[in-house]
């Protein structure tokens, strides 16, 4: 009963102190702590709904997002994750041309092989190839990086997604709400901070509110402001790269969603009408029969 | 299949020839065309043809996926992914497939439901009703197997829970569990043999639905009164009557499926399945996929001994016997009376069980706390009260509501009141 009253408490606290002063809610943040340590149930914090361009049943993606996007996965990310299932020719979805792509893939440096005498090489990335891993195989991307490999970039977005709890996921259901997965990863890269007070964090982690597994974890923070350099003049921001990698990884994942967002409509559309004929012809039918 | 006079009559020389040779589109008129079907039948006598459909989709998107899956635990996982990017319309396949799995679920609960508000199970439709259960069991074991195939998370951990329920008997145990993943542990011979059997059991139920469709044409159905059909005028021709009405009952329902498949293909699934398997990574929680989780709930609800019997095998028991207990409904219910139309008690304890199996599912989904346990273990009493006390019981002691004398009686009332 204890509990279920400190829960009510928290909760109500979480809905009443949003957005207040600073000072409030970083003890706030320390209650919510040792809550979720004390239950084992993480994330501290749900993740923020953010808008995307992507959502919805007429979502498309933003292809200069995307764009903005596989640079920030490119110039940062790529050092320790891989993203095996992603080809370089799907690029062009991105907004490419051939020759863009072309110039992309050649890049990197593909090992292929074994060749005529049977030694493997190495050659210059063609679009048919698949991007690169940044490690020659999960050992050793686990062996650098304190004992876990850094996860797959393919799939990300939808191998994450906090639970909603009741009655938020039956208002998901009509709100067509898809998009938990970006929405965890932007808040989780935006949502590095500093322990509360009194909070312990293992050594070689680094505490986050938005962390699914625990309070802490591996992954330092990835993003500083000025990192990544747009061509476009999009913001040089943690938020803005955070923002545009979570949907290029959305992309990476889903790359039919537009298609079939689009063969949706078209289907809902033909279902309705042909719904209305099949009631009408039901309607003619039994106009002269009780029932 | 009809039983009784058949009315059809071929006209053409070719339709003749055929008729007296093998009279298969004779049967098909029998059973589909001038079948009389109850003149009162409702909207909730659409589920069975929403089933056929569904089966019909299962197992038509089913075979194209497996031309492009590979059961390998190497390769399984990356082969659903190159069925998502590369296969031409794969991602449409794939997600009607694994969507189309839920609402066969959802369209056979509301099938289930239908038949225990209406008695559809009593006397003489028993064999029609345990049919039904035995393909209801065929498809939770191919929905099963079916979600361990794409080799994510969810289906290696999945699979090692259910599959160590059987070690919970005493002596054939281990024997038994061992004898399903082929091996130790979950693993590659585990993976060919639920492929294999995935690929084989639907065409099993399709073959018990047969059945099923038989026994229904022998007894014929029943309706929202429950009163059996007396006359001619009690009764309508299947087509056009039932055919247009389950028509519109399916568009309606391909409607809610299609918003799934297109907008939100992922809601109903996990994802954690889209990690592959680990077998040295737990997940956080492992919960089966939401058709199980009413049994998962009282599985977990066992958490006492009872005398010889430890609470693992008691909570295996438990699942298996909330089960089995739908084999024996029809001598459980004592009833005279057939529809809860007219049996206001059963009615109330109906929407209970209803609402029962719903909080039992949403138990089945959290992780167990000291609360959460007790609520499921007065849900799992009140699920088993239902069949073994209530219904036996509220039978011989309940007063129904006067019958109408027949089906065209009780139309021709309602219509003089509308």
């Amino acid at each position: 009963m204890k509990k279920l009253v400190a829960s009510i408490a928290i909760a109500a606290s979480l809905a009443g102190f949003a957005g207040v002063a600073s000072a409030a809610e970083e003890h706030d943040l320390k209650a919510l702590t040792e809550h979720a340590i004390e239950g084992g149930h993480f994330p501290i914090l749900k993740p923020k709904n953010e808008d995307w361009s992507f959502a919805g049943p007429f979502g498309k993606y933003d292809k200069a997002q995307l764009q903005r996007g596989l640079k920030v996965y490119k110039e940062v990310c790529s050092a320790c994750h891989s993203m095996k299932l992603v080809a370089f020719r799907s690029l062009e979805e991105l907004g490419y041309n051939d020759a863009q792509v072309k110039a992309f893939a050649a890049q990197y440096d593909v090992q292929d092989g074994p060749n005529g005498d049977g030694e493997m090489y190495t050659r210059k990335g063609v679009p048919s190839d698949h991007f690169p891993s940044p490690f020659a195989n999960e050992e050793a991307a686990a062996a650098a990086n304190g004992g876990a490999a850094p996860p797959d970039f393919s799939l990300l977005a939808k191998a994450r997604g906090v639970e909603r709890g009741f009655p938020t996921f039956i208002f998901d259901i009509f709100t067509q709400y898809q998009e938990g997965g970006p929405d965890y990863i932007h808040s989780l890269l935006t949502g590095y901070t500093n322990a509360p007070e009194g909070i312990q964090v293992a050594e070689g982690t680094h505490f986050n509110p938005y962390f699914a597994g625990a309070s802490a974890l591996k992954m330092p923070p990835p993003l500083s402001d000025g990192q990544v350099t747009f061509d476009d003049g999009a913001p040089a921001t943690v938020d803005q790269y955070a923002r545009d990698v979570a949907a290029f990884m959305m992309w990476a994942a889903e790359p039919h969603l537009e298609e079939r967002k689009r063969t949706g409509f078209m289907v809902m559309v033909f279902l309705v009408i042909f719904a209305g004929l099949v009631y009408l012809t039901k309607k003619s039918i039994y106009a002269n029969k009780e029932h | 299949m009809s039983g009784g006079h058949s009315s059809y009559e071929p006209t053409s020389g070719l339709g003749k020839w055929v008729d007296s040779r093998l009279p298969l589109p004779r049967m098909v008129y029998d059973s589909f065309i001038a079948y009389p079907v109850p003149r009162n039948l409702n909207y909730a006598y659409t589920f069975g043809a929403m089933l056929a459909v569904m089966l019909v989709v299962q197992i038509l998107t089913g075979v194209v996926l497996a031309m492009h899956y590979v059961a390998s635990i190497d390769l399984a996982f990356g082969s659903v992914e190159g069925i998502m990017r590369d296969v031409n319309h794969g991602w449409l396949l794939r997600y009607l497939h694994a969507n189309g799995a839920s609402f066969f679920f959802i369209a056979v609960y509301l099938h289930i439901a239908r038949g225990l508000y209406y008695g559809s199970y009593k006397a003489p439709r028993e064999i029609l009703w345990i049919l039904g259960v035995i393909i209801y069991l065929l498809m939770m074991a191919t929905g099963f197997m079916g979600y361990v195939l794409p080799w994510g998370q969810m289906s290696f951990w999945g699979a090692t829970v259910i599959t160590g329920f059987f070690s919970a008997f005493p002596l054939v145990g281990e024997w038994i569990q061992q004898f399903l993943l082929g091996g130790f542990a979950v693993g590659q011979p585990t993976l060919n043999r639920f492929f294999s059997l995935h690929y084989l059991l639907p065409f099993v139920i399709a073959g018990v639905v047969i059945l099923h469709v038989w026994a229904l044409h022998v007894t014929g159905q029943t309706n929202p009164t429950g009163v059996e059909v007396k006359s001619k005028t009690d009764t309508v021709a299947f087509t056009p009557y039932a055919t247009v009405k389950d028509a519109l009952g399916v568009v309606i329902f391909l409607l809610a499926y299609s918003w799934f498949v297109f907008y939100m293909p992922n809601y109903l699934g996990h994802p954690d399945n889209y990690t592959m398997a680990n077998a040295l990574k737990t997940p956080a929680h492992i919960v089966p996929e939401w058709y199980y989780l009413p049994f998962y709930a009282m599985l977990r609800a066992i958490t006492f001994n009872v005398g010889p019997i430890d609470s693992k095998l008691g909570g295996v028991l438990v699942m298996f016997g909330s089960i089995i207990v739908l084999f024996f409904l029809p001598w459980l219910d004592t009833s005279k009376v057939r529809s809860a139309v007219y049996r206001p008690w059963y009615k109330l304890f109906f929407w209970l069980f209803v609402a029962d199996c719903i909080l039992l599912g949403w138990l089945g989904s959290r992780q167990p706390t000291d609360t959460y346990t007790l609520m499921a273990q007065f849900g799992t009493l009140y699920y088993f009260g239902f069949f073994l006390v209530i219904m036996p019981v509220l039978g011989l002691i309940e007063t129904p509501r006067r019958l109408p004398n027949s089906i065209t009686e009780a139309v021709l009332e309602k219509s003089a009141k509308a």
